[in-house]
């Protein structure tokens, strides 16, 4: 029928093929007669044809491929209908070749008038990646520009598009986040859910907590920092301001709570949950409590979110108790649920409401339920201490109960509860005792003989009795019961040896002989434990306190209460598991990044007017107005300590372009706070550099002509205050010339004598290295009085090599093995290039030397200067001026062979950049953009 | 997102499956299977089942399984509500959504699925797109196909699609303009032993029937707006307005759907409007136990309780009843142990009862559980939370349309304790 030339027959024909389809029936023989159609005039014939081709194409990836050219020229139709669904069935067929077709036909409709094809082509990214993760960095292209789009009908999808593929490249959101907050409630529902979802990650990296000054509330991340107290101090004086952003997202998706949608619902809701501040996370229970009356499986995901929710923001929910009861016709996983939300929720003024409840609840016919109910019952007891009595009085008339499961729950809850306090309820353990006779449940009969062994000195009488009975039937016990036997034995034979000493013995033996090894082995274990012989041990001594110890009470806890960490509403959340794919959650920041990055350059910016300052205002001292300086030497610089900033700027080329500026003036007001902490750094940069200006002050023959160390120095630790007994002796790379050997790395060595003793004649010793290193070694320190430091300079010729230097250090007692192992960054000082003479250079070290690398820069390192600091912190690499303020460029050579080390970061657009190193040793080029990488990205 | 959609019928039979990516085995659903065996009660079927390698996440509809299989992280309400939208489709295509009528359209079903979800992520959920882009499998529409040659599926993109009003197309026109909105409650309660009430809550809806020519922008407004302060909307209402104004103000779809939806919680504004006196004994040592319930009106206001339905599970140490009553008819099933008694119109001057005897199973000890008594019934003319519709205006055409209200009270979850 396919060959016939009638569309009726056709259509009917491919009508019955996609019946068999749906029915999971094979069809694949008809490959070759229904890919001939898809050119078929007829677009429901066309249509059923594409539904038969994605399904087999995979299958039969030739055939297939005779089908593509009808799709290229669907891809140029008018209809924008066409367009879109050829672009889908197209990007649907799984087949490897097309890749590259598929790809440009996604950047074409990318860019495509209609936003319905623009959506289709969103749609096929994630398609593309699937087949072809290869293909990462141009779909993140395309992403790009289709987040930029100002349609609702695209937003969704692509930040859909977004999730799949590049989750973790959150810059790209930073300037369309302004405008996805304000288009998140026209686009529809589906969308909403993802963009939602999204944002409330991009919040939590980009916002402050909000509920940070209240403390408590369990965000303990900002305490757990190491910074120092005064800091965290002054920062909880400051009241916390939102970001306007943040408020925007919160203001926007509010109104969603009305949706009819119960996704976008919870979306909102976990929004709320995670990203607002206390006081206003309670408008989202109204919605959920609404979403109760939907659907039984939207009933199930939402009262497990808000089972988590009850443990943490309890009184959110407490208004609706009532919501929470539970009817006789819901499904059992339904109750279960509202029980354990109810009991989350019982507090000292609803618990009366809340028992009297659940005293219906037992009468019901769903055994599961009950048991379910016994066990709440026995978590409000624990929790809520003034109605402990009622509950348990309640529980042991349960025990009179004709169901056997109700009254095997009832024990273990009871067993639970007495542990708290024992004392007052020997009646309760008596009655309990009497049980064992009629109890059947393994679990139960354990629990009670439990119960008696650990209380057996408040029923003297009974205790033994039970034993006897219970060692008549050992034998048709299980085996948590036999456990429970032998135990009991033990317990009593040490409090009660006269009556039980017999019973003891008998019961053990029966154990010896048992099926169970675990009981074997048990009765072995206690026999020798408390049954003195001539060899037992000093062990058996404290038998008595090893079983008769006091026992903590079990906590009874909700198995929801961790479930927080997930982020709610999630997958991953509900099963408790992490599901694939699954994005974590982030930790609040610290301190919040860059609020500028979402500034849009265009004027109808929705919010904040008074975010851009103008630029006189600009604090003056953060750039300071030194005239292109070039050469800086250590020793004549009188103001090393005006910071790691003012080199830098210094060495910058002429007049930094205006663009750069005003995208600095505009942190101004927001950054304070990180202005503060700056200041605070920067002090404590300005002692180390004044320690070191005056170290090199003491050396007054080092006027080398070398550029400043831009940035702290790092101290590596050489010989720890434990290990060096009360020496501790810390090294670092002063990047100051070695001045008795030009080949050699100066290594700053500083003493600290924390014993108590003085300690003599430190020096070097023993010297192992590798083939061509040198040392030169410090003089002698002969004393180092308690408690004093000291500081040297070692010169070590590492031969271009990050091999250690492995030596002793010797005092006047001990020797210690030591070893300094330089980074790669310490083997070369820097040297100062024009940028031509950088150009020729890098334009001699090209091919095998030459190393480049894609990165995404860190987000609090987008700017020029941070790039800077970055570098020369890592590398001992001094700036080279530069046009472009795309670009900076660095240089320096190996401290030994003098060979030319250059590297260059060239930024890009949303924080990627391209790092490029020419270095004649390849060894020194690869290592170096290793570390560069690492400083640059984190 | 959502890999595959398996359709599984009460028996256990897959009868309809579709792939978005790559084909995942039919095997897959064992999974299912063994948690369908394992729950008591069909609804007791967990909703998100995990499996080594995909996630399942089922809805049960009109007693088939709509199993969705997920591979990796995904918000499970997000399928859930996916799927139950998917079912309303349905129905709103074939009038039913049963296995039968699946079967009979799966072409058509096929059609829809391929438009609603686009590599698993939904592409156009919104029925009046989709009627447009696969029109509704009707007689007419089939034997007019038959001669003259012309497709069910629409060749241009709808128009909807792309404005700014998604939910409604352009164009539409009728002879006879008119716009009916039904309100409906449904009052949702727990009434315990003594008679007290536990819990009350209403839930109300406006369904709307708009037939309306051209583009029209409707505005409707409450005598009672205060009364709704939990309210869920159709994407059409004006949030802002609503917000500011407490006016609904919206440019309706066409056709049936639901305008919003609302909830009233505080128990002292829902009146209840039954009573319900039991005595329901089982003595002990004998095998016979005593039933006796009388209905009586409590606060309608004057309007009269119809279609009362009382339904009850009886213990399962029932083994039959013999019953008496007063007026409509009642059944009892041996089997599920499911007492119903059609009342029909509640007449207070004589108040409807159902006296008799119940017998136990011979030996069965005395049932320690007490059953409970689920009713259902109507009251016409009333909405109980006593909303009312103000007036409802159009803009932006010139026709005068028929407008049209009702209400009408139900009886949602209303369950007695004894």
């Amino acid at each position: 029928m396919l060959d016939s030339n009638k569309d009726a027959l056709k259509l009917e024909a491919m009508k019955r093929i996609v019946a068999m389809i749906a029915r999971g029936k094979n069809a694949s023989d008809l490959f070759p007669a229904v890919v001939k159609n898809v050119a078929c005039k007829n677009i429901e014939v066309k249509k059923l044809v594409y539904v038969y081709l994605v399904r087999y194409a995979e299958e039969q990836q030739d055939l297939a491929l005779l089908s593509i050219s009808t799709f290229q020229r669907g891809l140029k139709d008018p209809n924008q209908l066409i367009r879109a669904s050829a672009l889908r069935v197209l990007s649907s067929i799984r087949v490897t070749i097309i890749v590259p077709i598929m790809m440009l036909a996604i950047k074409e409709a990318a860019s495509d008038m209609s936003p319905y094809v623009r959506k289709t082509a969103a749609h096929a990214i994630p398609k593309l990646y699937s087949l072809d993760p290869e293909q990462k960095d141009q779909l993140i292209e395309v992403i790009e520009k289709l987040l930029a789009d100002k349609t609702t009908l695209v937003a969704g999808s692509v930040v859909m598009a977004f999730e799949e593929v590049c989750p973790e490249r959150i810059d790209l959101i930073h300037k369309n986040y302004r405008k996805l907050c304000n288009l998140l409630i026209d686009v529809e529902e589906w969308g909403q859910v993802v963009i939602i979802n999204m944002l409330t990650r991009y919040a939590r990296t980009q916002f402050l907590n909000p509920n940070i000054n209240e403390g408590g509330g369990g965000d303990k991340t900002f305490y757990c920092s190491d910074e120092d107290e005064d800091e965290d101090e002054e920062k909880e004086k400051k009241p916390y301001v939102m970001d306007p952003d943040h408020r925007l997202l919160l203001r926007n998706t509010k109104p969603l709570l009305q949706s009819r949608n119960a996704a976008v619902v919870m979306a909102v809701a976990q929004l709320y949950f995670h990203l607002a501040p206390k006081a206003e996370v309670g408008v989202i229970a109204k919605a959920l409590v609404r979403l109760l009356r939907s659907h039984s499986e939207v009933q199930f995901v939402v009262l497990q979110n808000v089972a988590t929710m009850t443990i943490k923001r309890r009184g959110m929910f407490e208004p609706y108790l009532k919501s929470f009861y539970i009817r006789s016709t819901d499904p059992t996983q339904i109750k279960i649920l509202k029980l354990e939300v109810l009991t989350n929720l019982a507090n000292e003024t609803n618990i009366s409401t809340i028992l009297r409840e659940f005293q219906t609840y037992i009468k019901s016919m769903d055994k599961d339920f009950v048991a379910a109910t016994i066990q709440a019952i026995g978590r409000c007891a624990t929790n809520i201490g003034e109605v402990r009595d009622t509950c348990l009085n309640g529980l042991v008339q349960l025990l009179s109960n004709r169901d056997e499961l109700v009254v095997a729950e009832s024990v273990v809850v009871i067993k639970k509860l007495l542990q708290m306090q024992p004392e007052k309820h020997s009646d309760i353990i008596k009655h309990m005792a009497k049980l064992t006779d009629n109890i059947q449940v393994p679990m139960a009969r354990a629990s009670i003989l439990w119960l008696i062994g650990e209380y057996c000195e408040h029923v003297p009488k009974i205790a033994p009795d039970v034993l006897r009975k219970m060692a008549k039937s050992f034998t048709n016990e299980e085996d948590i019961v036999k456990l429970q036997i032998i135990n009991l034995a033990a317990k009593l034979y040490l409090t009660n040896s006269k009556q039980t000493k017999l019973l003891t013995q008998y019961v053990l033996n029966l154990a010896k002989y048992d099926q169970n090894y675990d009981i074997r082995d048990r009765a072995r274990f206690i026999r020798q434990l408390i049954v003195p012989t001539e060899k037992s041990g000093a062990l058996s001594k404290y038998a008595k306190k090893l079983f008769l110890a006091l026992k903590p009470a079990p906590v009874l806890e909700s198995p929801f209460k961790d479930r927080d960490h997930f982020q709610l509403g999630s997958l991953s959340h509900l099963l408790n598991a992490k599901a694939g794919g699954y994005q974590e959650l982030p930790d609040w920041p610290e301190s919040a990044p860059d609020p500028s990055v979402r500034n849009v350059e265009v004027k109808e910016s929705v919010c904040g007017p008074a975010r851009v300052c103008p630029v006189n205002t600009f604090p003056t001292n953060r750039h300071s107005s030194a005239p292109p300086l070039i050469l800086i030497s250590a020793s004549s610089e009188p103001d090393t300590g005006s910071g790691s900033e003012s080199v830098s700027v210094s060495v910058e080329s002429g007049s930094p372009s205006d663009s750069e500026e005003s995208e600095e003036s505009s942190e101004s007001d927001e950054d304070e706070e990180e202005e503060e902490k700056e200041k605070k750094k920067k002090k404590k940069e300005i002692k180390q550099m004044q320690a070191s200006e005056s170290r090199a002050r003491s050396k007054p023959d080092v006027s080398f002509q070398t550029i400043a160390p831009s940035s702290a120095l790092k101290n590596y630790e050489l010989l720890h205050r434990i290990t060096g007994e009360g020496l501790s002796v810390e090294y670092c790379f002063s990047r100051q010339a070695f001045s008795p050997d030009a080949n050699m790395v100066a290594v700053q060595m500083h003493f600290t004598n924390n014993a108590t003793s003085d300690t003599k004649n430190l020096h070097i010793e023993d010297v192992k290295l590798q083939s061509g290193m040198r040392v030169k070694e410090f003089a002698e320190i002969e004393l180092l009085p308690a408690g004093e430091a000291t500081t040297a300079v070692m010169g070590v010729d590492f031969c271009d090599s990050t091999q250690a230097a492995n030596f002793q250090l010797c005092t006047h007692t001990r020797k210690f093995f030591v070893s300094i192992q330089p980074p790669v960054g310490e083997l070369m000082r820097p040297v100062f290039l024009t940028e031509n003479e950088f150009k020729k250079e890098q334009s001699q070290l090209m091919g095998m030397n030459e190393i480049s690398e894609n990165l995404t820069l860190d987000a609090k390192c987008r700017n020029e200067h941070a790039i800077v600091q970055r570098v020369t912190t890592a590398a001992n690499l001094s700036r080279v001026p530069c046009g472009s303020d795309k670009e900076c460029r660095f240089a320096g050579k190996t401290v030994t062979s003098g060979s030319l080390v250059l590297a260059t970061v060239a930024t890009k657009d949303e924080g990627a950049a391209q790092l490029t190193v020419n270095c004649e040793k390849m060894v020194i080029g690869t290592m170096l953009v290793k570390d560069l990488l690492l400083a640059l990205t984190q | 997102m959502i890999h595959s959609l398996f359709l599984v019928n009460a028996s256990g039979d897959i009868f309809l499956e579709k792939h978005w990516k790559s084909v995942v085995s039919r095997s897959v659903c064992d999974y299912f299977f063994e948690a369908q065996e394992r729950a008591t009660e069909p609804e007791n079927v967990p909703p998100v089942i995990s499996t080594p390698h995909h996630y399942l996440i089922s809805v049960l509809r009109h007693r088939i399984y709509f199993v969705a299989v997920i591979q990796s992280e995904v918000p499970p309400l997000f399928v859930i509500e996916f799927l139950h939208r998917v079912v309303d489709t349905f129905q709103d295509y074939f009038g039913v959504c049963t296995e039968a009528a699946i079967k009979d359209n799966v072409v058509v079903v096929y059609e829809l699925l391929e438009e609603m979800l686009d590599n698993g992520f939904p592409l156009a959920t919104e029925s009046n797109i989709l009627k447009e882009l696969i029109k509704p499998p009707t007689i007419l529409r089939t034997m007019v196909n038959t001669i003259t040659g012309s497709t069910n599926v629409g060749e241009q993109l709808p128009t909807g699609q792309l404005s700014v009003v998604p939910w409604r197309r352009t164009g539409v026109k009728y002879t006879n303009n008119e716009a009916y909105f039904d309100v409906v409650e449904e009052i949702d309660a727990i009434i315990d032993k003594s008679g007290s009430t536990i819990t009350a809550e209403i839930q109300g809806v406006i369904d709307a029937c708009v037939k309306l020519t051209g583009m029209p922008d409707l505005t409707l407004s409450f005598m009672n707006p205060r009364l709704l302060d939990d309210v869920s909307f159709h994407p059409c209402v004006r949030f802002k307005r609503w917000e500011a104004e407490r006016i609904l103000s919206f440019i309706p779809p066409d056709g049936n759907f639901r305008l919003l939806s609302y909830h009233v919680s505080s128990q002292n504004l829902v009146a209840i409007p039954v009573y319900v006196k039991h005595n329901i004994t089982f003595r002990e040592g004998s095998s016979q136990g005593r039933f006796d319930l009388t209905l009586g009106p409590k606060q309608t206001m004057g309007k009269a309780v119809e279609a009362v339905l009382v339904s009850s599970q009886l213990p399962r140490g029932v083994l039959n009843a013999n019953l008496n009553p007063s007026q409509g008819t009642y059944t009892f099933d041996p089997v599920t142990k499911l007492l119903t008694w059609d009342v029909g119109k509640i007449n207070p001057q004589k108040l409807p009862s159902l006296k008799g005897t119940m017998s136990l199973q011979a030996g069965a000890s005395k049932p320690d559980e007490n059953p409970t008594i689920n009713i259902q019934l109507k009251i016409q003319q009333m909405a109980i939370s006593g909303l009312k519709v103000n007036r409802l205006d159009m803009y932006g055409e010139k026709y005068k349309p028929f407008k049209g209200i009702k209400y009408m009270t139900k009886a949602g979850k209303f369950q007695v304790r004894t």
